[in-house]
């Protein structure tokens, strides 16, 4: 049969195949060299040689889905560009490294309010329960909605194994087997690779909880905790002051 | 009209000879020249682009671009590479117009002692610039926009009164490790009488009107075992920068919300509250967050806020 562009344009969905195939070529062409290019993702290490980018502890899944859930990504970027304002203000420029478990990534498109790519240890819990409640009895200018809900909704955790089983899927070393988890303790150290074992996810999340007591109130578990525990590790994995300035640069 | 366009065009310029609905056909009007070169240029431009800029993936590495290396210092040695933007970054730090500025202020500032920049009118009004901006990102939303802070959260940093000491060296501590204002929750150590009486004679050390009787029991427990309050706040209730602990006895509060109360009932359950409950409350540390010389900058603007001691 001889190939007519009729025969494309009167049947619509060949049509919109096809169009579908014509424009991803675009996106593909610049996004699929970078999974197979060495530099990508940058290689950090903690001084003692493990890996510095760990996945989130159970109790930060469950903070990053509240985080999710809640619409922060539409007013807050967690993306540093490499530009002299931005690390002036924020601190060191984001890597690609620090959201290779982000799944989805939290880059955000807009800022409404800061970044906050680099906001953990940069406030108390007490400021963030305050803020979180209402932004306005800290920040008396603030624009940001108040999210008095989260200190009153009881946290749930029943389903956390499930949520870390589906991470795993798409590539997070969470471990399930003994060999996993020794491969983890190779990779992160005990410490990190104890955290990371799905078949402790909820004794692990409820430690981790009473230790950091996020919300201030011991006696409840609530989706502050979690939200907090979330915001307190971003852009902390990384120890900077151990690598030179121009150390990043290389994998550009 | 449309119809007598149609039909005077359709006999000069060629149709695709495609026919739809029976009669509908098209043009095959050749494109306008302005948008075909444009077109051609861009193509030209996006060639001259791969070979100057990173652009094609090769294998596990990619191709570098040509003649526009950057060159920026690493430890005191001249490091040459390929153009990307953390590389302009490096370069932007160190040599961009603003940056020079910049570094030249910083590096007198840090080289000086606080006296010396106190005294000299061009760097402080370079600190008071640079302490502007540094407190807004960072203090701000915990000390409030102009360092006023909160009664019951965040210490107000324009007065002089000084938890942890107002002199610029303490400031600068303070700021570099962070701080830990912490007091026991006094609930289950007191009897509801006796928890009155040392209510009264801590507002009695401010010069409150309390009911005298009390007071003087109260200045038992606080001075005793009961209560062991001398321990932090000495025994005269003026408090000690090395715990950070309150002084009782000016009308300056920090906690205790005591001055927004009108009448001696709520200054009195505000106090029988922080009693009651502790206190607990964190200045993050800035030593991994900011350079010491911005940590100085800092001080001497908290300091010449209005309320620094010598
Ligand atoms: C309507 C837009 C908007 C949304 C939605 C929003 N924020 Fe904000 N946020 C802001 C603005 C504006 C500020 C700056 C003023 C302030 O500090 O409150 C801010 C500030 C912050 C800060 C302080 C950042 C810093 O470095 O000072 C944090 C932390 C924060 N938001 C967390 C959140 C979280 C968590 C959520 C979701 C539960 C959220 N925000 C949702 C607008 C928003
Ligand atoms: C998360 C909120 C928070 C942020 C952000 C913060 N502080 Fe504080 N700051 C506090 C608290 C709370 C205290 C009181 C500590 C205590 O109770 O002993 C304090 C105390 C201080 C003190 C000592 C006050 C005194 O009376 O001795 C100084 C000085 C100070 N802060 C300066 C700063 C500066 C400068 C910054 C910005 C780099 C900053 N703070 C950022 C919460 C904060
Ligand atoms: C372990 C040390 C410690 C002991 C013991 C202690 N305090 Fe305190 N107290 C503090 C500190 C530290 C602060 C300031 C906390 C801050 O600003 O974060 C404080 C603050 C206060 C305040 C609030 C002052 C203000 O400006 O708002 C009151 C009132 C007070 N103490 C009363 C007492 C009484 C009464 C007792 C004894 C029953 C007592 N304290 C025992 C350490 C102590």
């Amino acid at each position: 049969m001889k190939f007519k562009h009729e025969s494309i344009e009167t049947n619509s969905g060949l049509l919109i195949i096809l169009t579908l195939i014509v424009i991803s070529i675009g996106g593909l062409v610049e996004i699929v060299p970078l999974f197979f290019i060495d530099e990508t993702v940058e290689d950090v290490k903690t001084a003692d040689g493990r890996d510095a980018i760990r996945p989130y502890t159970p109790l930060e899944i469950r903070g990053r889905d509240i985080y999710i859930r809640e619409g922060c990504y539409l007013c807050h970027s967690q993306m540093i560009r490499p530009f002299r304002d931005e690390m002036l203000r924020y601190g060191h420029y984001s890597l690609a490294a620090e959201s290779k478990y982000d799944h989805p990534f939290q880059w955000g498109s807009k800022r409404t309010g800061p970044d906050l790519a680099r906001v953990g240890g940069k406030y108390s819990n007490e400021w963030h329960v305050a803020h979180l409640i209402n932004p306005r009895s800290v920040v008396p200018a603030s624009i940001m909605p108040n999210y008095p809900w989260l200190m009153k909704n009881d946290l749930k955790y029943a389903d956390i194994t499930a949520r870390m089983r589906a991470l795993k899927k798409v590539g997070v070393p969470y471990s399930e087997t003994d060999a996993e988890y020794k491969a983890n303790v190779k990779r992160f150290g005990k410490k990190v690779a104890d955290m990371l074992n799905i078949h402790y996810a909820e004794r692990n999340l409820l430690a981790q909880a009473e230790k950091g007591n996020y919300d201030g109130d011991r006696s409840r578990l609530t989706e502050m905790d979690a939200l907090v525990a979330y915001l307190q590790v971003l852009g902390t994995m990384v120890d900077f002051k151990q690598y030179g300035d121009g150390y990043f640069s290389k994998f550009r | 009209m449309s119809e007598q366009k149609t039909s005077k065009q359709s006999g000069a310029v060629q149709t695709t000879g495609h026919a739809w609905d029976g009669d509908i056909q098209e043009f095959n009007n050749p494109l306008p020249r302005w948008w075909l070169w444009s077109f051609y240029a861009t193509v030209l431009f996006s060639v001259i682009y791969w070979v100057l800029f990173p652009a094609w993936p090769v294998g596990k590495t990619y191709t570098k671009g040509v003649m526009n290396d950057i060159t920026y210092e690493l430890n005191g040695k001249k490091v040459t590479t390929h153009w990307n933007t953390r590389a302009l970054l490096m370069r932007d730090m160190q040599q961009g117009e603003d940056a020079v500025k910049q570094r030249k202020y910083m590096q007198k500032v840090a080289s000086l002692s606080f006296s010396q920049v106190l005294a000299n009118p061009e760097m402080m009004d370079f600190t008071r610039k640079v302490g502007k901006v540094l407190f807004a990102d960072n203090c701000a939303a915990c000390h409030g926009s102009g360092g006023q802070g909160k009664v019951g959260l965040f210490p107000n940093l324009v007065d002089d009164d000084w938890l942890w000491g107002g002199s610029i060296s303490d400031i600068q501590a303070t700021i570099t490790h962070g701080r830990q204002g912490f007091m026991p929750s006094f609930r289950t150590a007191f009897t509801k009488k006796q928890l009155d009486d040392v209510v009264d004679y801590v507002l009695s050390l401010s010069g409150h009107k309390v009911d005298a009787a009390r007071a003087a029991r109260g200045k038992r427990i606080f001075n005793g075992q009961t209560g062991g309050c001398y321990y932090c706040h000495t025994k005269a209730g003026t408090g000690m920068k090395s715990a950070g602990s309150a002084n009782l006895t000016d009308s300056i509060w920090t906690v205790a919300d005591v001055n927004g109360q009108r009448d001696l009932e709520g200054k009195r359950a505000e106090v029988r509250r922080v009693i009651l409950n502790g206190i607990s409350r964190k200045m993050p540390a800035w030593k991994d967050r900011l350079s010491p010389v911005e940590i100085k900058l800092l001080s001497l603007y908290v300091y010449d806020l209005g309320g620094g001691k010598k």
